[in-house]
């Protein structure tokens, strides 16, 4: 689960993470004012941000007022501008897609004279079952390029498991990136409480890009990008509170209210599955059938009358779907349940109407498969079946040519 | 022979008297796996399925010599119950529920591995050896005892790759379904050393997705030291970069963890790769 920046400063600030001073809002007149207080407290210069949850937004342009999603203020003046340029526009990013995202909020912070940037991040290395901790120089560019082209130039500590980052640890990583005096004994300590905050707050990816040293000695994280494991948020209310639905898409959060796990993609197939795995494999022999998918949509192990139908009102939401592959392995689930749960889907009224031009390829194997074909074959619906897959992969072929 | 469970396995079931565990308890007694009771905390001294209830793994293990472990435990609490089994000297332990936090695993796996045992999932179908024991929730009728050695990440895929095995007429020697998850115990490369190692098997399949680097490593190890063949299915060619496959392993991130690369891993260390997921029986069929 991902949370704004705003969000997630207030968040490293409650550890002792050192940030700028930012007000979230979603008024120009707010942001006017917070820019007053902090013009108060000795700022000449001030910084913009749209807040949403996609990255690049430094290098996007809204769609009306041709802004920037990042702007740097030198008055007052410029803020109350640059709020309204930003507020209520579109922000198209490289990784909002064409659509883009639109700025409901705005963080206004003090701007930071900045003497070198450097990059930060915390996640979990699979290979070692362990949270690594990356450092870079390169501060402000993408770290997979970095990653790439030159990864000497990025240092990294592991934390041993269920322990603290060991304060020897911190020190080496502030070492490499150069800091020396009170702005390393600053940066020891920021690198402390970003990991403490990470664990206990069960994130699984913190990213500061950049992390700054200012010309006095500061050191602050001038960027934020935050996300939380899912499966903790039971224990994490308080953020899972921060959840922002205007950032997701509507399809996929009406599926996630019926327990159906959806992923909106491109293509002309639609496709519903039992388990992630079969799913993620179902999409391929689409692709392989000349197909594309049109979704990933696990049913989980249920598979009744109701969640076929909720599938099936899922999929045909997405007008460019041609046909449906339905593909079930029956184990402790019996494949005549399937099946009759599908035909009873189907004569719904509702999406009766909605698959008149849509042929549907029900896939049933496992327990009981047989009985579930002939369930489906002595229907008087236009439902075509299938035991094996590189049946089901045929007919998929068929009926796109 | 076989590898992980088989005829000399002692289960007890970890979160027996709830409604999944009682479910599988009996599905898995059923199929002739040697269950000797389980654990609830709060209802030792019952009978449940005719087995005795214990308040303590260690209890399980003391009383009825149980070495292997099967966790249905909801996910709040299931890293702490992996941990109970590894204090106790459970040797195998598989654990079946879906949604433990990562930082209770990082924790729980590291528990395990002190204390020499062996972890199978979270979030995995479990382990069986046809017509010896079935340590999990999959279906079994689908499987049939044999020389093939399956590896898999995911449930009703690892289903139908067994099932297409079994119709063209080729049985198991054991299946491990190792889960989805980011943090698992024993990996893609951790079961293909067991495999190579063992008796009973001649030859491997091995079924990846996408994300991070587990189907690279096996394939490092495949290429230096595996000499049976292998047939690998990797699933989520098609899926776009950054988003969650369903199950929290499965993301393409920073460009790492594509489907490509890891065929391409695998291609390179001698081992064949099936492009369609229907074509994995058939495509060991062939190379035997």
């Amino acid at each position: 689960m991902k949370i704004h920046e705003y969000q997630a400063k207030d968040i490293l600030e409650s550890y002792g993470v050192a940030v700028p001073a930012g007000v979230a809002t979603t008024s120009a007149d707010e942001a006017v004012a917070a820019a007053e207080k902090m013009k108060a407290d000795g700022s000449s210069l001030f910084v913009v941000k749209a807040q949403i949850h996609a990255g690049g937004r430094g290098k996007g342009r809204t769609k009306k007022n041709n802004a920037k999603g990042v702007i740097l203020c030198k008055s007052v003046e410029e803020v109350r501008k640059a709020a309204e340029s930003l507020l209520g526009d579109t922000l198209v990013t490289i990784q909002t897609g064409e659509a883009g995202q639109e700025i409901k909020t705005i963080y206004v912070t003090e701007g930071v004279d900045i003497d070198q940037e450097f990059y930060l991040g915390i996640l979990l290395d699979r290979a070692k079952s362990k949270n690594v901790i990356m450092v870079s120089t390169e501060g402000g560019v993408e770290i997979e390029k970095v990653a790439e082209e030159t990864p000497e130039k990025i240092i990294k500590e592991w934390v041993e498991p269920g322990m603290d980052l060991q304060h020897n640890q911190a020190r080496r990583l502030a070492f490499a990136l150069g800091f020396e005096g009170d702005a390393f004994k600053k940066a020891v300590k920021f690198i402390l409480a970003l990991y403490k905050c990470y664990e206990e707050t069960d994130a699984n990816m913190v990213e500061i890009n950049p992390l700054v040293r200012t010309p006095d000695g500061e050191v602050y994280a001038l960027d934020a990008k935050y996300a939380f494991d899912e499966n903790a948020m039971y224990r994490q209310k308080k953020y899972a509170e921060l959840r922002d639905l205007a950032e997701e898409d509507p399809t996929e959060i009406e599926a996630s209210k019926y327990d159906l796990n959806y992923i909106k993609l491109d293509g002309n197939v639609g496709c519903m599955v039992n388990g992630a795995g079969l799913a993620m494999a179902t999409m391929d022999i689409i692709k392989l059938s000349g197909g594309e998918p049109a979704n990933f949509l696990d049913v989980g192990g249920g598979a009744n009358v109701d969640t076929v139908k909720n599938g099936f009102r899922i999929i045909l939401e997405d007008k460019n779907v041609k046909a449906i592959l339905i593909n079930i392995f029956g184990g402790i689930v019996r494949c005549d349940r399937v099946a009759g749960g599908v035909i009873e889907a189907i004569k719904d009224p509702e999406i009766a109407k909605k698959v008149v031009n849509v042929p549907i390829i029900v896939r049933l194997q496992g327990t009981n498969a047989e009985e579930g074909k002939e369930i489906i074959d002595n229907s008087d619906l236009n439902v075509i079946s299938a035991v094996l897959l590189e049946d089901a992969a045929r007919e998929v072929t068929k009926l796109l040519a | 022979m076989s590898v992980l469970v088989g005829k000399d396995t002692r289960l007890i079931i970890q979160g027996f008297t709830g409604s999944e565990g009682t479910f599988h308890a009996g599905q898995m007694i059923e199929y002739g796996t040697n269950v000797v009771g389980g654990v609830t905390p709060g209802k030792g001294g019952m009978k449940h399925l005719d087995k005795p209830v214990f308040n303590t793994v260690a209890e399980a293990v003391e009383k009825e010599g149980a070495n292997t472990s099967v966790i249905f435990v909801p996910p709040p609490f299931a890293g702490d119950a992996i941990s109970e089994a590894a204090f106790a000297g459970i040797k195998v332990i598989i654990c079946i529920t879906e949604g433990i936090p990562v930082r209770d695993m990082i924790i729980a796996k590291q528990i395990v591995s002190s204390h020499g045992a062996t972890l199978i999932g979270p979030n995995c179908p479990g382990v069986i050896t046809p017509g010896e024991a079935k340590v999990g929730i999959m279906p079994a009728m689908i499987f049939k005892p044999g020389n093939v050695g399956l590896i898999s990440r995911s449930g009703t895929l690892t289903y139908e790759a067994v099932d297409q095995l079994t119709k063209a007429g080729l049985g198991q020697s054991t299946a491990i379904g190792i889960g989805g998850d980011p943090v698992i115990g024993t990996t893609h490369l951790d079961a293909v050393k067991l495999f190579q190692d063992d008796a009973d098997t001649e030859s491997i399949v091995l079924i990846g997705e996408i994300g991070g680097s587990a189907e690279e490593e096996a394939a490092a190890y495949i290429k230096e030291h595996v000499d049976k063949p292998v047939v690998a299915f990797i699933a989520g060619s098609t899926a776009p970069p950054g988003r969650r496959m369903g199950h929290a392993g499965a993301i393409i991130s920073g460009g790492q963890g594509t489907a490509q690369d890891k065929k391409k891993a695998l291609k390179d260390a001698g081992v064949t790769v099936a492009e369609s997921p229907a074509e994995i029986g058939i495509t060991l069929k062939e190379l035997l």
